[in-house]
């Protein structure tokens, strides 16, 4: 028989190898986008509105319009989405009706982006006749990033010992009153990384708005919540796709932005959870 | 009092557990309420088994087959790259690293997740599309191979972690079981853990190939967008998702294009639902 350890080494390299082959691409995408878009990056890059048929100026309007959507989204999903993980974690039973809560759960994580954007257009804009605008991709935008809301802030609130609901029951506290005094206080970090990873992903998607509200260009900025805006993932497609000609600095300083505001809400979900996890007591 | 205002509270509580099965669902009765309506012209059978995907024509021929093989080929290419690597890099992670690297390694797959499609699409255009152009003399990069590279890596977070959420819970007794037998670390992966959690691993990959059947900005931006039969890999192609994002914009709202852009919206929910609902199906069977 064969040496089993040379085999051993040779499988390892293979795993090695693997590894690699996703590590590099990663290392290499964040490094070409960081060093071609940073040097594009000043303040009149970040505050003007885009000039020249979007070749110069600034990406201002799109980086608000981001910011309202994104602030849109979670003012609609993070009341529902911590609701429905309280009820998942504190009151539903074993039972078929909270497996099918599950499975759906599952479901609308997995429905395909441009399919909420269908979706968005059709009960939104055309249903609702709330037109293509802010709040119709806000909402579409909400009830995409609700999976990811409920799932790690059902995690964040049935980490929370069960000793502790225990305790505050025989001291004669009601149900309720333990959830919001003693569970959520204890599972909050744990819920402000999933709304942080929510904002990330809403922040990054542009199939669900490209009918729902996304403007092709618009060099105001919107007055309100029935106006259409531009967005940075969506501008990013524009000028890389549909407008020739556009300096490569413009687009790599806006490729720049995007990832560098979804990077950093991730960082921060990171850090809150890994000092919850030092400094957890249980 | 305050037991009315528990009684409101908890019945709130009740309504948004419930909500995402009502979104589920309104979702799919609104894809088949704006999609149906081209039934009333064409037949399922000729929608989607079609050859011709010539909508602005008259009349409109809305065949998605050649959107289905457009879909089914850059998702193969996709499979055949990424089921090798993610799950040997999953096996690294679970099992091989030391636990500082494993925490690196974790914290980069995420940050992979996190890079939004179009940033990778247009990372792509840049880099990959003139790459793919040059390495095999073809007049354009944008091609189903293009699409595949960059789709492989969209998919590896999704089924490096939860295979590696797979390996990881297969209980220690196995492994140091084979241990006890004399078996070296890599005979105890390959016959003992990868075989236990080889229902997680299946999940794994289903979820991670949805992910890619589903994608959309980054497929659009360097598959090459030709609604023909796909040829060969180096040839471009057209995808289900990208053909809804590139032409509804252009439609009318209530004409038969704006039908089949919706009508396609239904195969991809439906396929997205078999591929989560068999990929819970593998992950509670792990669980029993």
């Amino acid at each position: 028989m064969k040496n089993p350890y040379r085999a051993q080494n040779i499988a390892f390299f293979f795993l090695f190898l693997a590894t690699l082959l996703i590590v590099i691409p990663v290392g290499l995408i964040v490094l070409v986008i960081v060093q071609k878009g940073l040097p594009a990056i000043n303040w009149q890059f970040l505050s003007d509105i885009p000039r020249q048929g979007m070749r110069a100026g600034g990406i201002f309007p799109a980086i608000l319009g981001t910011i309202y959507l994104v602030a849109g989204a979670i003012i609609f999903a993070l009341p529902i989405g911590l609701l429905a993980a309280i009820y998942l974690s504190e009151y539903s039973r074993d039972n078929l009706l909270t497996r099918l809560i599950k499975l759906a759960i599952v479901n609308l994580a997995g429905v395909p982006s441009v399919v909420y954007g269908l979706f968005g257009l059709a009960l939104f804009v055309v249903f609702f006749k709330f037109g293509a605008s802010i709040l119709s991709g806000s909402l579409t935008l909400g009830i995409m990033i609700l999976p990811i809301i409920i799932t790690t802030s059902r995690e964040a609130l049935e980490s929370v010992p069960y000793s502790f609901r225990e305790v505050s029951f025989s001291l004669g506290v009601s149900k309720w009153q333990t959830i919001r005094h003693i569970v959520l206080p204890n599972a909050i970090p744990g819920i402000l990384t999933g709304t942080i990873l929510g904002l990330g992903r809403a922040a990054g998607e542009t199939a669900p708005i490209l009918f729902t509200v996304a403007a092709f260009y618009l060099p105001q900025l919107p007055h309100s919540i029935f106006d259409q805006v531009m967005a940075l993932p969506y501008h990013l497609y524009v000028i890389s796709t549909q407008v020739p000609n556009v300096d490569e600095k413009v687009r790599y300083g806006t490729a720049f932005v995007l990832l560098a505001l979804v990077l950093f809400m991730n960082l921060v979900a990171i850090i809150i959870r890994y000092q919850f996890r030092k400094k957890k007591k249980w | 009092m305050r037991k009315i205002k528990e009684f409101v509270i908890e019945k709130l509580i009740l309504i948004c557990g419930l909500a995402s099965m009502f979104f589920v669902a309104l979702i799919f009765l609104f894809l088949l309420k704006e999609g149906l309506a081209v039934f009333k012209n064409a037949s399922p059978f000729k929608f989607l088994f079609g050859r011709s995907w010539y909508p602005i024509s008259e009349p409109p021929q809305l065949g998605i087959l050649p959107l289905i093989l457009g879909s089914l080929l850059v998702t193969l290419g996709a499979a055949f790259i990424s089921i090798p690597i993610g799950v040997g890099c999953a096996i690294y992670i679970a099992e091989i690293a030391p636990a500082k690297i494993k925490e690196i390694l974790k914290a980069g797959i995420e940050l992979l997740a996190a890079i939004p499609s179009v940033v990778l699409g247009f990372i792509g255009m840049v880099t990959l599309v003139p790459a793919v152009k040059n390495i095999f003399h073809l007049p354009t990069g944008l091609t189903a191979l293009s699409g595949s590279i960059m789709l492989a890596l969209m998919a590896t977070p999704t089924i490096v972690s939860i295979a590696e959420d797979a390996l990881y819970s297969v209980p220690r007794s196995y492994k140091e079981g084979a241990f006890a037998l004399g078996a070296t670390h890599w005979q105890a992966i390959w016959r003992v853990i990868l075989p236990a959690a080889s229902s997680g691993i299946v999940a794994a990959v289903m979820l991670g190939l949805g992910r890619v059947v589903g994608e959309t900005m980054a497929v659009m931006m360097i598959t090459g967008n030709a609604a023909v039969m796909p040829g060969s890999i180096l040839a471009p192609v057209r995808t289900l998702t990208a053909t809804i994002a590139a032409e509804m914009g252009e439609t009318v709202v209530g004409s038969e294009h704006y039908f089949a852009l919706f009508a396609i919206g239904i195969v991809l929910f439906i396929i997205s639902f078999i591929v989560n609902v068999t990929a819970d199906l593998f992950l509670h069977k792990r669980q029993q």
